[in-house]
C-alpha cells in the first residue's frame, strides 16, 4: 500500500544531487533540498514513531519547527543528539537517524501494550497512583515509567563538536523572512541601516517556499537577490531567534549541523550570537492548528498546510486521495495546489456555507466540497484507510491522507518574552501581540495579517518604522507582486469536535494529551491554564505546545463557560525552540569553564616539582615534590622546614592595594577598626575591616611607605571585595577625602621567607641591606634597591616564626625567587606550599578565610580588643547591636584531639559532651592540621560561647562518615604565645 | 540590559556589579546612633517600579554611580548625581 509518492517533477529539490542517509540502519534516499521528514515521506515511511505514553503509531504531522511527532535521534556515539524534529534536519550525505520510544521497532512496538492500559495514563495518573498511600511506590515504579514513556536518550560521552559564541550589533533585526520579513528587511536595508535578517529555515521566503505561483517566486528571488547585494545587510538561514531580552538583546542560534560531515576541524556546529539591535521587526509568521477528532493521531493525518509544503516544496504528495477537514478558507489553497499536483481532494468544511468564489475555483479542479461536515472518525490502525464524516454529509471516503485546517496561531512568542501578554483576537481566532516595546514592530501573519499583499505592506511599513527608530530616515518601500490576491480567512473556530466518534481525540500529540484529559483536569479542579498544563503535561514537550496550546485553552474556556481571553495563555519563555546545551555553553567548557588565575611564579612551580591545587580561580602550589609524594606527608615536612630552618612560599595571590593621597591615613583610620592615623613611616600594622553591619569583612596588613603612600594586603579570597568597598566609600560617600586606590594584585608578586633562619637567608640574598633587628624590627618595612629594581621588605609573619615578605613587580618575580634560593642555599632554604602555609597559621592561631565566614564579629574572633575605643570606624555602631552581643555566639576556639588513633576533619559539627549528636550542633571545625610542634591533630573552630569553655571536653561529629571524636577546647594560640619567635 | 557608565558609556550589565539601594542617605561617618545605622543598613523598600541603585563598572573603569532603573521593566532612567 502506498500512501505518499515523489512527484515526477517540480519542487525545490535538486534531482541532479541524490543524497543517501541512514535511517534505522537502512539506506534512505532523497535529494539535496530534502529534509529528513520529506525524504521519509517520499520513501513512503509514514509510521515513524510511537507516542509518548500510549505508544500509538505516529507519523509526521507538520513541515516546520512545530512538528510534535517526528522526533529522532541523530548521529552515533559521541555525536548522538536526541529528540530532533525531522522537519528541521537537512537531508545530507552521511546523516544517521534512528526512531525513538519504540522497541524493537516503530512498526512492531511491544510497548504498545500501554495503549491497552491507557486508563492508567490519564491526566494526573502519576500523582494519583504513585504518590499514593505507600511512599515507596514512586521510587519503585519510576525507572520503569521513565523507560516506557521516554523520549530519546542523550549520550554521556563528551561532545566532540565545537560550539561558538559571538557578540554583534545592528540597527534593525528582522526575524523571519516570509513576505512580511523580506519586505521589512529590504525597506530597512534601503535606508542604509545595518540590517540582520534571521531565518530559521534553510532558505529565505517563509510561506512563499510552500507555494507554486511563478510570479510570487520571482518576487521572492528578486527580494533575496537585492538583500544579498546590499553590503549593510547580513542575512542568515538556519538561524533561530531563541529569545528577546532587555535592552534589545536577541539571542540567535545558527545551526550548521548540515555541514557536519564536511566540517573542517575546529568549525563550530552551532553559533550563538548575542545581538544588540536598535530596533526589531518580528515577522515570525503563524502555525497551523490541528483539529480535534477521533483518532486524529493516525499516521497520515497531518496539518493541511504541511501537505501543501510537501507537495510544492519537496514534490511529495498523497498517492490516492486526501481529505481535508477545514474551518476556514486557507484550506482551499491546499486543496487547489494538491489538485494541481494531481491528487484527488475532498474538503469537509465545518462551515455551513462556502463562498461562491471558492466553490467555482474548486469545482473547476474537481475538488469535492462537503459543507457543514466534519470528521467523525478515522479508520486504519497504522495508517489511514478511510474517514467517516459527520454532519450534513455523513459519508465514508476511502483515502490515505487527512489534512487538518484548524486555523492559524500567530507566533507571538518573541513579542511576549519581555513580559507583554498577548491578546485574543476574535477575527483571527487566536492570540496576537498585546503590544510592543517602543523599538519593536510586528508584521504579517504574527499580527494576524494573513494575506500576501497585506503582509508585504505591513512588513514594508514596519521596516521603515524600525529604520526610522534606529535613526535612518529615508527609504523606498517594497511592493507586493502585482497579482497578489489576499486570501480570505473567514474562520469559524471549532474547539469541541462537533461529530467525533469515541476514539481518542488528541489535543497534544507529543505529550499524548486527549480531549478527555482536558475534561478530567477541569472536573478535578485544575482550571487555570497554568494548572491544566502541569496536571496534564500539555504543552510541556519539546514542541512546547506550538500546535496544541490554543486548542487546549479554548476547550478549557468552553468547559468553564468563560471566554478565551478570560482563560488567558500560559507564559512564553525562551528558548523558542529546543537547542542543544552545547550551543549555550559555547567554548566555556572543560578547562575554559571559568577563568584561571596564575601567580607570576606559576612557571617556576610547574618546573620545580610544585603540585597544584585550585583555590578560587587561582592555581596555587599545594606542596613540592622535594617534601614527598602525598600531601599528607609532604606538608608536615614543609612545616618542619619552616619551624626549624627557613622556607620560601609564594604569597602573590594576596590582594595588594596601593593607597595614595594626603588623606590616605585618615581614610585607613576610618575603614580599619584599629588606629592607622599615627602609623609611622616604615611600619606595618595588622588591621581588620568591618562592614556597615558590624560583621568582619576582611583582615590584612597595611604598611606606610611614605607620609602619603600606603601598601595594603588583603586575604586572597576577599581581594576583589575589599577593593570595590574602598572605591565605593571614596567615590560615593567620602568625596572630601583626597585619596586614590589602585589594585596591584596582578602587578606585584609576594613571597614569604619564614623560619628561624629567615634573616640569615635574606641577608645572603641582599648582602648590602641592613636587616638587623634594629634596622628592620618586627612589623617594620622598607623598600630597598636590588639589581636596579625596587624590592619591598615587610617583616611580618603568618607562620609565627621570624619571617619577612618580599614584594616585587611581577616581571621580576621568578628571577628574585631563584636568586633567594640560590644565594641562601647554605641555609637549606626550600619552597613550601599552600598546605604548609595554611597549617603553620593554624598552629599560630591566625584566622583566615575559613574562619572569616561573613557571620562573625570582632569578639567572635577574639579580636575585640583591637578596636579603637575613641576613634570612629566603619561598622562601629552596629558592632554593638544586641545580636552581636549575645554571649552564646559561635566564637573562635582552639581544639586538640583527645583520641590519638582518630582523625579530625574540617567541617565536623561540634557538640557539648552531654548533647545528643543530632542537628546543627553548637559550632563547627573550620581548619584542621597535624601539629608538628604538639604531635597531634589540632584545629580551629567556632563554638557556642567560645573560650568561656576553655579546658572542657566536647565532641566533633562527622555524620557523612559516621565518625565521632573527643576534643578539648584550648587557646587558639598553640605555639609561642608570647611571640618571642616573631621578635627574634 | 545595557547600563550607562558615566565614564565609558553604554555597556552590558555583565560588566557591572550591583551595589544596593541608593535611595537612602548614608549616615555621616562618626554617627554613633544605633537606630540610624540600623535603619540605613537593614530597612529597604524593595519597590516594584522606579528605583535608585548603586552600580559599579567593576569589569571596566571601576566607576561607581547611582542609577535610576525601573525594577519592573528594566527601563533605565539614567545616572543620578
Amino acid at each position: 500500500m502506498t500512501t505518499f509518492r515523489r512527484l515526477p517533477k517540480g519542487g525545490r529539490i535538486d534531482r541532479a544531487k541524490p543524497v543517501s542517509a541512514r535511517f534505522d540502519g537502512k539506506s534512505l534516499g532523497g535529494f539535496a533540498g530534502d529534509t529528513l521528514a520529506s525524504a521519509l515521506l517520499a520513501n513512503d515511511k509514514v509510521l515513524v514513531g510511537r507516542s509518548f505514553k500510549y505508544h500509538r503509531p505516529r507519523g509526521i504531522v507538520a513541515a516546520g519547527i512545530e512538528e510534535p511527532n517526528g522526533l529522532f535521534t541523530l548521529g552515533e556515539g559521541a555525536t548522538t543528539e536526541p529528540n530532533v524534529a525531522a522537519t528541521m534536519v537537512d537531508l545530507v550525505e552521511g546523516l544517521v537517524a534512528k526512531t525513538q520510544n519504540a522497541w524493537p521497532s516503530a512498526d512492531f512496538d511491544l510497548m504498545a501494550v500501554n495503549s491497552i492500559l491507557s486508563p492508567l495514563f490519564q491526566s494526573g495518573f502519576y500523582y494519583k497512583t504513585l504518590m499514593g498511600p505507600s511512599k515507596g511506590s514512586w521510587m519503585f515504579y519510576e525507572p520503569f515509567i521513565r523507560k516506557a514513556a521516554g523520549l530519546g536518550k542523550a549520550t554521556d560521552l563528551p561532545d566532540p563538536d565545537r560550539y561558538d559564541m559571538r557578540f554583534a550589533f545592528c540597527d534593525v533585526l528582522v526575524i523571519g523572512s516570509g513576505p512580511a520579513g523580506l519586505a521589512a528587511a529590504l525597506t530597512a536595508g534601503r535606508s542604509g541601516a545595518r540590517v540582520v535578517l534571521a531565518e530559521q529555515d534553510s532558505d529565505f521566503g517563509g510561506s512563499l517556499l510552500s507555494g507554486n505561483d511563478a510570479e510570487h517566486e520571482a518576487w521572492r528571488i528578486a527580494c533575496v537577490e537585492e538583500l544579498k547585494g546590499l553590503s549593510n545587510v547580513e542575512a542568515f538561514t538556519r538561524t533561530t531567534v531563541q529569545g528577546l531580552y532587555d535592552g534589545n538583546l536577541a539571542v540567535l542560534v545558527e545551526n550548521r549541523s548540515h555541514l557536519r560531515p564536511d566540517a573542517k576541524k575546529g568549525e563550530a556546529r552551532m553559533l550563538l550570537t548575542q545581538l544588540r539591535a536598535k530596533a526589531i521587526v518580528m515577522a515570525t509568521g503563524a502555525i497551523e492548528r490541528p483539529l480535534v477528532f477521533s483518532n486524529n493521531d493516525r499516521p497520515g493525518v497531518m496539518l493541511a498546510s504541511a501537505l501543501r509544503t510537501y507537495a510544492n516544496r519537496y514534490a511529495v504528495a498523497p498517492d490516492k486521495r486526501a481529505v481535508i477537514a477545514a474551518n476556514n478558507d486557507t484550506a482551499y489553497q491546499v486543496a487547489l495546489d494538491l489538485a494541481d499536483a494531481g491528487v484527488p481532494v475532498t474538503v469537509a468544511d465545518h462551515r455551513a456555507a462556502v463562498s461562491a468564489d471558492i466553490l467555482s475555483r474548486a469545482g473547476a479542479k474537481g475538488i469535492a466540497i462537503f459543507p457543514g461536515s466534519g470528521i467523525f472518525d478515522v479508520e486504519g490502525s497504522k495508517g489511514v484507510k478511510r474517514v467517516k464524516l459527520g454532519g450534513t454529509h455523513a459519508v465514508t471516503i476511502e483515502c490515505d491522507v487527512v489534512g487538518m485546517a484548524g486555523g492559524w496561531s500567530p507566533v507571538v512568542h518573541l513579542s511576549s518574552h519581555g513580559g507583554i501578554k498577548p491578546k485574543y483576537d476574535e477575527a483571527v481566532a487566536g492570540f496576537v501581540p498585546g503590544g510592543f516595546a517602543p523599538s519593536h514592530f510586528g508584521a504579517g501573519a504574527m499580527m494576524g495579517t494573513f494575506g500576501l499583499s497585506a503582509a508585504v505592506a505591513e512588513g514594508a511599513n514596519a521596516g521603515a518604522s524600525a529604520a526610522s527608530s534606529a535613526g535612518f530616515g529615508k527609504t523606498r518601500p517594497i511592493y507586493a507582486p502585482e497579482h497578489a490576491t489576499d486570501r480570505t480567512y473567514a474562520i469559524l473556530p471549532t474547539w469541541t469536535p462537533a461529530y467525533s466518534a469515541k476514539g481518542k481525540a488528541f489535543v497534544d500529540f507529543q505529550s499524548d494529551v486527549t480531549i478527555k484529559d482536558v475534561k478530567t483536569a477541569h472536573q478535578e479542579g485544575y482550571r487555570s491554564v497554568e494548572h491544566l498544563k502541569r496536571y496534564t503535561t500539555l504543552g510541556m514537550g519539546t514542541d512546547q505546545g506550538k500546535t496544541s496550546n490554543i486548542n487546549a485553552l479554548a476547550l478549557m474556556a468552553e468547559y468553564r463557560g468563560i471566554t478565551i481571553p478570560e482563560a488567558g495563555t500560559t507564559t512564553f519563555r525562551p528558548p523558542y525552540a529546543p537547542l542543544t546545551m552545547g550551543a549555550i555553553a559555547g567554548r566555556t567548557v572543560g578547562a575554559h569553564f571559568r577563568p584561571v588565575r596564575l601567580s607570576p611564579l606559576n612557571d617556576w612551580h610547574a618546573k620545580n616539582g610544585g603540585i597544584f591545587i585550585d583555590a578560587g580561580l587561582w592555581k596555587r602550589a599545594w606542596y613540592y615534590a622535594w617534601a614527598g609524594n602525598s600531601p599528607e606527608t609532604a606538608y608536615v615536612k614543609e612545616m618542619e622546614l619552616v619551624r626549624r630552618g627557613v622556607g620560601l612560599a609564594d604569597v602573590s595571590t594576596l590582594g595588594k592595594i596601593d593607597i595614595q593621597g594626603p588623606d590616605a591615613a585618615e581614610f585607613l583610620n576610618r575603614v580599619y577598626v584599629n588606629g592607622f592615623a599615627k602609623l609611622p613611616v616604615g611600619k606595618v600594622r595588622y588591621g581588620v575591616m568591618l562592614n556597615d553591619d558590624g560583621i568582619v569583612l576582611d583582615d590584612g596588613t597595611t604598611a606606610r611607605i611614605t607620609e602619603n603612600q600606603f601598601y595594603m594586603t588583603t586575604t586572597t579570597a576577599q581581594a576583589g571585595e575589599v577593593m570595590s568597598w574602598l572605591e565605593y566609600l571614596l567615590q560615593m560617600h567620602w568625596p572630601e577625602l583626597n585619596v586614590q586606590v589602585a589594585s596591584l594584585t596582578d602587578e606585584w608578586a609576594g613571597m614569604a621567607v619564614s623560619g628561624p633562619k629567615a634573616r640569615e637567608a635574606l641577608q645572603l640574598a641582599f648582602p648590602e641591606a641592613d636587616l638587623s633587628d634594629a634596622a628592620l624590627p618586627y612589623m617594620g618595612c622598607k623598600d630597598i634597591r636590588f639589581d636596579g629594581v625596587t624590592v619591598r621588605l615587610l617583616r611580618m609573619s603568618f607562620s609565627g616564626e621570624l619571617a619577612y615578605e618580599v614584594h616585587v613587580a611581577a616581571d621580576y618575580a621568578i628571577s628574585l625567587w631563584e636568586h633567594i634560593l640560590k644565594a641562601a642555599a647554605s641555609t637549606g632554604i626550600k619552597p613550601y606550599g599552600l598546605e604548609a602555609l595554611a597549617s603553620l597559621r593554624i598552629e599560630k592561631g591566625h584566622v583566615a578565610g575559613l574562619e572569616l565566614d561573613h557571620r562573625n564579629t570582632l569578639d567572635d574572633l577574639g579580636l575585640g580588643k583591637m578596636a579603637g575605643k575613641e576613634k570612629d570606624y566603619v561598622g562601629k555602631a552596629l558592632r554593638f547591636r544586641e545580636d552581636c552581643q549575645r554571649p552564646e555566639r559561635w566564637s573562635l576556639v582552639g581544639l586538640e584531639l583527645m583520641e590519638p588513633d582518630k582523625k579530625l576533619r574540617g567541617g565536623s559539627i561540634l557538640f557539648a559532651a552531654t548533647d545528643e549528636i543530632k542537628g546543627h550542633g553548637r559550632g563547627y571545625i573550620t581548619s584542621v592540621t597535624w601539629s608538628t610542634e604538639l604531635n597531634k591533630f589540632i584545629a580551629l573552630g567556632l563554638f557556642d560561647g567560645g573560650l568561656k569553655h576553655e579546658g572542657e571536653e566536647i565532641i566533633a561529629a562527622f555524620p557523612l562518615k559516621n565518625e565521632q571524636a573527643r576534643l578539648k577546647i584550648v587557646s587558639p594560640h598553640f605555639i609561642d604565645k608570647e611571640g618571642a619567635r616573631l621578635h627574634a | 540590559m545595557m547600563l550607562p557608565c558615566p565614564h565609558c558609556g553604554d555597556r552590558d550589565v555583565s560588566e557591572f556589579r550591583y551595589g544596593g539601594d541608593a535611595s537612602k542617605e548614608r549616615p555621616a561617618h562618626g554617627t554613633g546612633d544605633l537606630q540610624t545605622w540600623n535603619d540605613y543598613v537593614f530597612l529597604f523598600e524593595n519597590p516594584k517600579g522606579p528605583h535608585t541603585e548603586y552600580w559599579q563598572h567593576v569589569l571596566g573603569c571601576r566607576r561607581w554611580f547611582k542609577l535610576a532603573r525601573n525594577t519592573a521593566t528594566n527601563e533605565i532612567g539614567g545616572v543620578v548625581s
